[in-house]
């Protein structure tokens, strides 16, 4: 069997010399601008992402029982800080890739007015909001209507979804004649795509930062450094910005 | 930690829905399992199709169909909305029509099994005595499919139970009307509190290990138990 110790010396080599692959978990949110930015990323480095998009909490647990899983794109900040604490992920690490914006958004036209003023006015049965105590979306939801001073007012009508995806669900289908999901899930060109909706001033709640990290699976992993860096440049930014984040 | 408030009200809120579901599902299913056991006619493949259905599509495809059919702009929601009912996503009544149609085929088919059991020799003894065919069937037919009857009940009232791909799509999470312990047990595990969610998922597996552990007991010879 002599073969066997050069074949293996062959696959080490070539895989070496190869690009690699880099296991990335993704939150779902970041889902449409992280396929454009992994195609940026193979086609410029050679390195091949392989991308699963999920809830961060999720994560979270197949994470810390061993999930193979190199670099966490989060949903919010305190799950990468988390992780970080417990020993998961490599400290130092951690850094914000997109900072989320809010909208109040109908998919009538008409509905909601470009100052939010529907919120005091009322004339809706349910409003959907991401369950804030899963995502920091719906937090953000919370403070915005209660700096508005109608938080305690609409509580009654509010219908909470376990992810933004069900929020535009419940909205997308009618049974829900507003709601709150990302700026991401209904821009398009720079704009709200369909129906009508209230971009919510970025003042009036708490900034939804999403943090990047590079986890222990990744931990002397060229390519998932790499990654990484890459979403820190000009072109990831770009395409970040193009789908309502902020950098 | 002990389980908090909510949690006591979301058991509570999955023993209501189930019971319901049940008490629904026994009225409505007992006659639909006595035609499916007894009709020759060429419908009966097509109408146990799709009381079948539930049991091969993915939750989260009945939730969503529903979710669409049932809002607004579907037939159902239209419908709901003409008969002054209003709109069924979102409330406890939404989720009882939801359960009916998801936990059907664990009703209806222990129960056309037990009715076919019995064979055609009874039935003609109870008529050759002039019995009516109401009383034939409350007389003969539901004391020997008891075993039946009583498979279909724990089966209804567990599976509803058990339910949580529907009601995440057409539920809201409303407390009292749609947050069930299957959503709140989700709730926990995704807001990272471990300890609440044991209560609740730890209870789970108590509940349905002694709820199956009834049926075998009961139904020791397991023809139909089996089927689970």
């Amino acid at each position: 069997m002599k073969t066997l110790p050069l074949l293996l010396a062959f696959l080490v080599t070539t895989s070496a010399a190869h690009a690699d692959e880099v296991q990335v978990a993704v939150a779902a949110n970041f889902t449409a601008p992280m396929q454009k930015i992994a195609a940026d990323f193979e086609k410029d480095t050679g390195h091949k992402p392989l991308l699963a998009f999920g809830s961060t909490g999720k994560f979270y647990a197949q994470i810390r029982n061993g999930a193979p899983y190199e670099v966490l794109l989060a949903a919010d900040d305190e799950t990468p800080a988390k992780l970080e604490k417990e020993g998961a992920g490599i400290a130092g690490s951690r850094s914000t890739y997109a900072i989320g914006r809010i909208v109040l958004w109908s998919a009538k036209l008409g509905v909601v007015d470009d100052k939010g003023e529907i919120l005091k006015k009322g004339g809706f049965a349910h409003l959907a909001l991401p369950n804030p105590r899963l995502a920091p979306y719906g937090v953000a939801a919370i403070e915005t209507l209660k700096a508005a001073g109608v938080h305690d007012v609409l509580q009654a009508k509010f219908v909470l979804a376990e992810n933004l995806a069900q929020a535009y669900q419940f909205i997308v289908s009618g049974n829900a004649e507003v709601g709150f999901v990302a700026l991401a899930q209904v821009i398009k060109d720079g704009k709200i795509g369909s129906g009508s909706g209230w971009i919510v001033p970025a003042g009036l709640h708490q900034p939804i930062r999403q943090d990047a990290i590079l986890l222990d699976k990744g931990r002397s992993r060229p390519a998932a450094a790499a990654l990484l860096a890459y979403l820190k440049g000009e072109k990831a930014r770009a395409i970040i910005k193009a789908y309502g984040y902020e950098h | 930690m002990a389980p908090g408030p909510d949690d006591l009200a979301a058991v509570w809120l999955t023993v209501k829905l189930a019971g319901v579901t049940t008490v629904l599902l026994l009225l409505f299913g007992t006659p639909l399992a006595w035609w499916l056991a007894r009709t020759r006619s060429r419908l009966k493949g097509p109408v146990g199709a799709v009381v079948a259905l539930p049991l091969v599509l993915p939750p989260t495809v009945l939730g969503f169909y529903l979710l669409l059919v049932l809002g607004p702009n579907g037939a159902g929601g239209q419908f709901t909305q003409w008969a002054g009912i209003g709109l069924l996503p979102f409330t406890f009544a939404g989720l009882v029509v939801a359960s009916v149609l998801y936990s059907m085929p664990f009703v209806v088919q222990p129960l056309q099994n037990a009715f076919e059991a019995i064979g055609e020799q009874p039935l003609e003894a109870a008529a050759t005595l002039r019995a009516s065919p109401l009383d034939t069937f409350f007389s003969v037919v539901v004391p020997l499919a008891r075993p039946g009857f009583l498979t279909a009940a724990i089966l209804g009232f567990a599976h509803t139970v058990g339910e949580f791909g529907v009601v995440l799509m057409i539920g809201g999470n409303i407390p009292g009307a749609t947050r069930v312990v299957s959503v709140q047990i989700y709730n926990h595990v995704e807001a990272l509190d471990y300890a609440q969610a044991h209560w609740l998922a730890g209870g789970m597996v108590i509940f349905s290990f002694v709820v199956l552990l009834i049926l075998y007991t009961l139904n020791p010879t397991g023809r139909k138990a089996r089927r689970v």
